[in-house]
């Protein structure tokens, strides 16, 4: 029998929160780069002639994408996991070497698995799918560190005290099994070293070369059911898990509603994977399916739009806290941004908007609002509040977090507005005609047009990375600030100021 | 039934999978029933044109440029006809891409030649003032690489039957034959037969003198696959 509280062990947070940060750095610089070599393109240049391989945008692209995903947002999703996990199952790592081992193992296979994917999209070696660009040696290992993961998830949930899954374990159970479905079917393929020629040669090209199963419009359907998903249960699924626990906890209020809770995750979890055919309106896929994906689309909104005002209520009574608390304004801001990035993907999604909308910047827009405001915005603050407790000191600065939140605010409003007018304004141009009929612009008139729009986007995205800078900095001091006496933190976390 | 659920994990787990398996399960299984046939005229991938796929998905081209011409006539006008579905049918991956950064490739091969893209790769900015695509001038000097085009090829034909060696019909009634070689020997003297061709109408005096040589420029795989897409 445990005397008094329980002891979590935070090993395993405190090496993902590591991770979530220096990830998130990374991510987001390459994010920066990105941006600012679009509105000036000898940026491209970066480090001169010889290495421009490495530094043009193409090749830096799908390193930026996936550093944010599978880096900064996947670390934030294992860290809150060896985190909320233990505290709502009421059980600790310690309990189970077994557990622990696995934890550490997680860890570590995950740090080669980025080394090794990091390499690999530097060298070019990419199969083209969006977030799924890993060639079948990283498929396989990310398979391994993701059952890993699962093991231990289901392991924790095997030894709990508190019989009762919390709303978070709802989440990071479905995050597991939906990542898990999606990857392996959008990753099927064939690695052509197996090829035998007619004159019996074997082994021939590249060893980790493979080619998909799928061709074309089937090719198409899977992985746009898988990226659109990848959305759902990478910056959806995992983060309204931490939002479910974080914002109660800090706040020191219940759950607003807890039948709207099951209303939304089984909502969530049934019209979410239908919504993926929107990625493909007037494409070649069959009409049905982009119609049934426009519909859920638009019913999405239900679901998304429940767990967001659950949230928000769950403050009732309680919004002066909004004013006092940094953190909470982290999280309540978040939630407003994920109301409003599920309102406009359905917008997006309607097919007479999507005509326009598709292929532009305003689709890059809407993922960065969703990503920046919600996701960003959510993880930060669960390693905030995660921080005192996992350290055992006061978070070390209030006032740099508050200065924190209006520059990156003002970072993520600069990015969507810049990107909806260059999305918008290029939609319009490329269906415009004259009053011949004939196209009105060519392609590169199209093109300077967005310069400003772009000046603009680089800025709100530098401003963003200032302040996860400062973000990392407060973190980073938090280690070494005023002790907390406190034996266990109740709700509000203590700050320096 | 929820209360239930949420204290037996596995149950919960099940549970969850099912819900979420669901619109897989109904939109996807009956379209790979009937998987894209290519309609006629659409040919495999020589070669030569498949190492330089393998150049334009290793520069991420597919970023910036999507392959796929929907169906309105502010996009027919300015690409050609609308994409079909058995257009796509040898494109494993597919490379429709998600963001017009650049223009639509889908048919570039009907409108730019070997010279305009030799001068638009080494200088965009010579060729189209204002563009923002950075020069992929390395690809001048790295070799492309045959032998794993060559792998593909034989992977495609024995998994999924991609008709290499037979005869394919055209639009306009008569065939063509897309060859893979017997042995890698040969399929490297069938894509540099196919490369002399495209050097030929190139200026770079490295890229003439290397293929002279028996060795084949990234530049003129890529040049070779984008003057396949029609």
């Amino acid at each position: 029998m445990v005397k008094g509280p329980l002891e979590y062990d935070y090993t395993v947070a405190k090496m993902f929160m590591f991770t979530t940060v220096v990830l998130g750095i990374v991510g987001m610089l390459i994010g920066v780069i990105l941006a600012f070599q679009l509105a000036f393109p000898q940026i491209n240049l970066l480090l001169g002639e010889g290495l421009a391989e490495y530094t043009n945008f193409s090749r830096l692209r799908p390193l930026h994408t996936d550093a944010v995903i599978f880096g900064f947002t996947l670390s934030g999703v294992f860290a809150t996991w060896y985190y909320v996990g233990q505290r709502v199952l009421k059980v600790s790592m310690a309990e189970s070497p077994l557990l622990m081992f696995l934890g550490k193992l997680h860890f570590w296979l995950y740090v080669a698995t980025v080394a090794a994917a990091v390499i690999s999209l530097f060298a070019g070696i990419t199969t083209s799918k969006e977030y799924a660009e890993f060639e079948w040696p990283i498929d396989i290992a990310i398979v391994i560190l993701w059952v890993v993961w699962g093991i231990g998830m289901f392991g924790l949930i095997g030894i709990r005290r508190e019989k009762s899954l919390y709303i978070s374990v709802w989440y990071y159970i479905a995050t597991f099994l939906g990542v898990a479905m999606l990857y392996l079917f959008n990753n099927m393929e064939v690695p052509t070293m197996f090829a035998t020629s007619a004159a019996g040669e074997s082994g021939i090209g590249d060893w980790y070369h493979s080619v998909s199963m799928y061709a074309g419009t089937n090719d198409a359907l899977v992985q746009w059911w898988y990226g659109h998903n990848a959305v759902a249960f990478g910056f959806t699924v995992p983060i309204v898990a931490m939002i479910y626990y974080f914002l109660p906890k800090e706040s020191g209020q219940a759950i607003y509603s807890y039948k709207l809770s099951l209303l939304s995750f089984w909502g969530l979890m049934f019209v979410y994977l239908w919504a993926g055919g929107h990625h493909l309106l007037y494409s070649t896929v069959p009409d049905w399916m982009q119609t049934m994906a426009s519909i859920f689309s638009v019913i999405l909104i239900l679901p998304s739009w429940g767990s967001a005002i659950n949230m928000l209520l769950t403050m009732k009574g309680e919004w002066q806290q909004v004013a006092a608390s940094p953190l909470i304004k982290f999280m309540v801001l978040g939630s407003t941004f994920y109301m409003f990035s599920t309102l406009e993907g359905p917008i997006q999604a309607i097919k007479s908007v999507n005509a326009i909308a598709h292929f532009t910047d305003w689709i890059v827009g809407h993922v960065h609002d969703g990503v920046l405001g919600w996701v960003g915005f959510m993880i930060m603050a669960a390693l905030f509040h995660m921080a005192p407790r996992v350290f055992k000191r006061e978070l070390y600065s209030k006032s740099l977090m508050a200065v924190q939140f209006w520059i990156q605010t003002l970072g993520v409003v600069l990015y969507f507005t810049s990107m909806w007018i260059a999305g918008i304004t290029q939609g319009m141009m490329w269906r415009a005609h004259d009053e011949f009929g004939n196209l009105a612009y060519s392609f590169i008139d199209t093109v300077t047009v967005l310069h400003p729009y772009y000046a603009i986007r680089g800025i709100g995205g530098l401003l963003y990375l200032t302040g996860f800078l400062m973000f990392a900095y407060n973190i980073y001091k938090t280690m070494t600030s005023r002790p907390v006496e406190e034996h266990e933190l109740q709700n509000a976390s203590p700050m320096g100021a | 039934m929820f209360h239930w659920l949420e204290k037996h994990p596995f149950f919960f787990a099940v549970g969850v999978f099912i819900v979420i398996s669901f619109a897989g399960l109904i939109e996807i299984l009956p379209s790979f029933a009937q998987a894209s046939r290519p309609v006629i005229g659409t040919a495999p991938y020589s070669t030569l044109e498949l190492a330089g796929r393998h150049v334009y998905i290793s520069n991420s081209c597919n970023a910036c440029h999507s392959q796929l011409v929907r169906p309105f006539k502010s996009e027919t006008d300015r690409y050609g006809h609308y994409s079909l579905s058995g257009e796509y049918a040898y494109d494993r991956p597919f490379l429709w891409g998600s963001k017009r950064t650049g223009p639509d490739l889908m048919r570039v091969g009907n409108y730019r030649t070997t010279d305009w893209h030799e001068n638009h790769m080494k200088d965009p900015q010579s060729v189209v003032p204002g563009s923002v695509m950075p020069a992929y001038r390395w690809l001048f000097t790295n070799s492309s690489d045959i032998e794993t085009a060559f792998a593909e090829q034989l992977t495609v034909e024995k998994h999924f039957g991609v008709p290499y060696n037979k005869e394919i019909p055209l639009k306009d009634g008569t065939t063509k034959v897309v060859k893979i070689g017997q042995s890698v020997a040969e399929a490297k003297a069938l894509a540099l037969e196919e490369a002399k061709v495209i050097a030929a109408d190139m200026k770079d005096q490295d890229v003439k003198d290397a293929v002279a040589r028996g060795e084949i420029p990234e530049i003129v795989a890529l040049i070779a696959y984008m003057n396949s897409l029609k």
